[in-house]
């Protein structure tokens, strides 16, 4: 069985008035990247910051390895953290920063010397050894912080909104080196995001927050395809419920309901007979909005509401686009797509 | 707005002048200053540095314009001279290490510690000294000192004797009243210093002392150097203290207030000596950065 690498138990959290951490139970198990995705606010820092214990939780437990940690200091927890601003000693040089953790344990300045060398090399970084953080660009910056908490090679590793200081295209590579890093070293990762792309880019699960609580935790695939709650459907991806009258007109049931934006086709011809095993509305085209790879129809439903599709300009350019706009139309998806949502009572 | 308007009215025409010739806006902003900073500044440096040179009649107790060495000549040789500088030094010394080491940890707790709403009042808190007459002060501290004063009638029940006047008491005394130019500097540096580099430096296994040592201490460094030039410029050429509190204690301050009716020269060599170490203490100072974050 896989071990557990992180064990939290109604985790709680009062800041003042405010409960930023309202009873949180989590495992984390050995190895895996973990997500913790959810809006400003919503909780999520300040769990990442009680495990490695810059915070003092209320109430509720905190295990790592099994072993209780609340009660204990960052020091004596096997956690390391890469900060959202980087937080590189800006009096040492690249090299000496790298090497801080292990200086501080009297490691063998020859072992350390080595080590700090070919964490730098891991990230792409043996030439800036000898350079101070502010030479560098945030991207670098970005990986000498990660250099600096994976050579300790710490049993997990916490990931504080880490990309989020970069721009788009450094960001999108930065998943991706991070993700191959982190299967590569197979220590634990737990990042906090409230970028939903890049948590289901790179994460083998997620857990989704919402004020201070825990909406649902999955794969990406199942946050995704299968929302648990109607914040996370709007949360991750875009918003597109069907309730009340709506559903059981098109869906065919009480209920509230999500379907994915992707899934829906936009048929021309409102009059068209609907296929079988699929769900079917018609409705007026609002707004039209041209994404270049795609398409996005936004469409008043003649039930009521407003559902949004988006269709890939497999043939379409922009001005075939715009002539959509106050068209009828009738959008057209599978039952499977259909997911019941349990409506917060 | 479909065209430009015209400039009107003198004022707009100036303020066009002076925008196309920057040269000029320049000189308008700075010729006021700097007449003054060279003719008062630099003028009396430069006329104390000439008057140095000069000597005394020994017999009338004049001023008598001949150059000569001898003024420098003299502080060279003369003992008594050199142990009065090294004692400033040292006093000065001893007042910005120990104005440090008491700054700090009131910093620390007006800085990072107190609520964020208090803070600005912990700041006037700790200005305020310094709005009473710095003679008040000085006066005050004499009382507290005097023979059967309040430190004595604290410190007896102890056992205990208080410093008296002397060195100690001068020491006492110019702490207090430089103290405030310490923790300003540090206070600043440790706002400065962000919440995430002390929890990195746990999160990497220090403990308080060594993320104290390895990582507040050096990132406060300039602060405090920045901190310790007005502690020990003000410490080296304090002259009024010493005279209060010091009892027979003689330092290069009051060497020289002594010397300028008697020998003004000569008070004006001893004049250079503050002046020359204050240059080589900047220029230590400036190997730490600190002068750039003045």
């Amino acid at each position: 069985m896989e071990g557990k690498a992180i064990r939290l138990r109604s985790l709680r959290k009062v800041f003042g008035k405010t409960e930023a951490v309202a009873g949180i139970d989590l495992s984390i198990a050995d190895g895996e990247f973990f997500s913790m995705l959810g809006p400003s606010g919503s909780g999520k820092t300040t769990v990442l910051r009680m495990i490695a214990g810059f915070e003092a939780p209320t109430s509720g437990t905190v295990e790592l390895a099994g072993k209780d940690v609340t009660r204990l200091a960052p020091f004596e927890r096997d956690v390391h953290t890469v900060f959202q601003d980087y937080a590189l000693f800006p009096h040492m040089t690249v090299e000496q920063n790298v090497a801080y953790g292990m200086k501080v344990r009297k490691t063998p300045k020859a072992e350390r010397l080595r080590r700090a060398e070919e964490a730098l090399a891991s990230v792409r970084l043996e030439s800036f050894g000898k350079r101070r953080p502010s030479q560098l660009s945030g991207g670098q910056r970005q990986r000498v912080a990660l250099a600096r908490a994976l050579v300790n090679r710490p049993r997990v590793l916490l990931l504080d909104e880490p990309l989020g200081a970069l721009d788009l295209k450094l960001r999108e590579q930065m998943q991706i080196e991070l993700k191959e890093l982190q299967r590569e070293v197979g220590i634990t990762f737990v990042f906090v995001t409230h970028d939903q792309d890049e948590a289901l880019t790179m994460s083998d699960r997620i857990a989704v927050f919402q004020d201070g609580r825990l909406e649902q935790t999955g794969t990406p695939a199942e946050i995704y395809e299968r929302p648990a709650t109607p914040f996370v459907a709007g949360f991750v991806g875009t918003s597109n419920l069907l309730a009340g009258e709506t559903a059981e007109q098109v869906v065919g049931k009480p209920g509230t309901f999500s379907v994915r934006p992707e899934k829906i086709r936009v048929l021309k011809d409102a009059a068209d007979d609907p296929e079988p095993e699929h769900s079917t509305a018609t409705g007026t085209v609002a707004e039209v909005v041209y994404l270049g790879d795609a398409t996005r129809f936004l469409v008043d439903l003649d039930a009521g509401g407003r559902l949004t599709a988006v269709q890939q300009n497999l043939e379409t350019s922009s001005e075939d686009v715009a002539a959509y706009r106050g068209s009828r139309v009738r959008l057209q998806w599978h039952h499977r797509h259909n997911f019941p949502i349990s409506q917060p009572s | 707005m479909t065209k430009t308007e015209p400039a009107a009215g003198s004022v707009r025409r100036l303020a066009g002048t002076l925008h196309r010739r920057p040269r000029l806006q320049l000189s308008l902003l700075l010729s006021a200053p700097l007449t003054w900073l060279v003719l008062a500044y630099l003028g009396s440096l430069a006329a104390l540095f000439m008057s140095a040179f000069w000597t005394t009649d020994t017999f009338t107790s004049n001023v008598v314009k001949v150059w000569s060495g001898d003024n420098f000549k003299t502080l060279v040789t003369a003992e008594v001279y050199r142990e009065v500088a090294l004692r400033s030094v040292g006093v000065a010394l001893a007042v910005t290490v120990i104005c440090a080491v008491i700054a700090f940890p009131i910093a620390f707790f007006t800085a990072r510690i107190a609520a964020p709403r208090w803070r600005p009042l912990l700041v006037v808190a700790i200005l305020t000294p310094l709005w009473a007459s710095y003679l008040v002060k000085a006066y005050a501290w004499r009382i507290i000192l005097a023979e059967g004063g309040l430190l004595e009638w604290m410190l007896s029940p102890l056992g205990l004797d208080g410093p008296g006047y002397g060195l100690t008491a001068t020491i006492l005394v110019l702490t207090y009243l430089w103290l405030p130019y310490m923790i300003l500097p540090i206070h600043t540096g440790l706002e400065q210093i962000p919440e995430n580099l002390l929890d990195a430096s746990s999160d990497l296994g220090a403990r308080t002392g060594r993320t104290f040592r390895s990582v507040v201490l050096p990132v406060l460094l300039p602060s405090i150097a920045a901190g310790s030039v007005f502690t020990f410029s003000l410490s080296l050429g304090d002259y009024i203290s010493v005279q209060i509190v010091g009892g027979k204690t003689q330092l290069i301050g009051n060497l020289i207030y002594s010397n300028i009716t008697l020998d003004l020269p000569l008070a004006a060599a001893l004049g250079t000596v503050p002046v020359v170490i204050i240059v080589f203490y900047l220029l230590a100072v400036r190997r730490t950065g600190a002068l750039s974050s003045l």
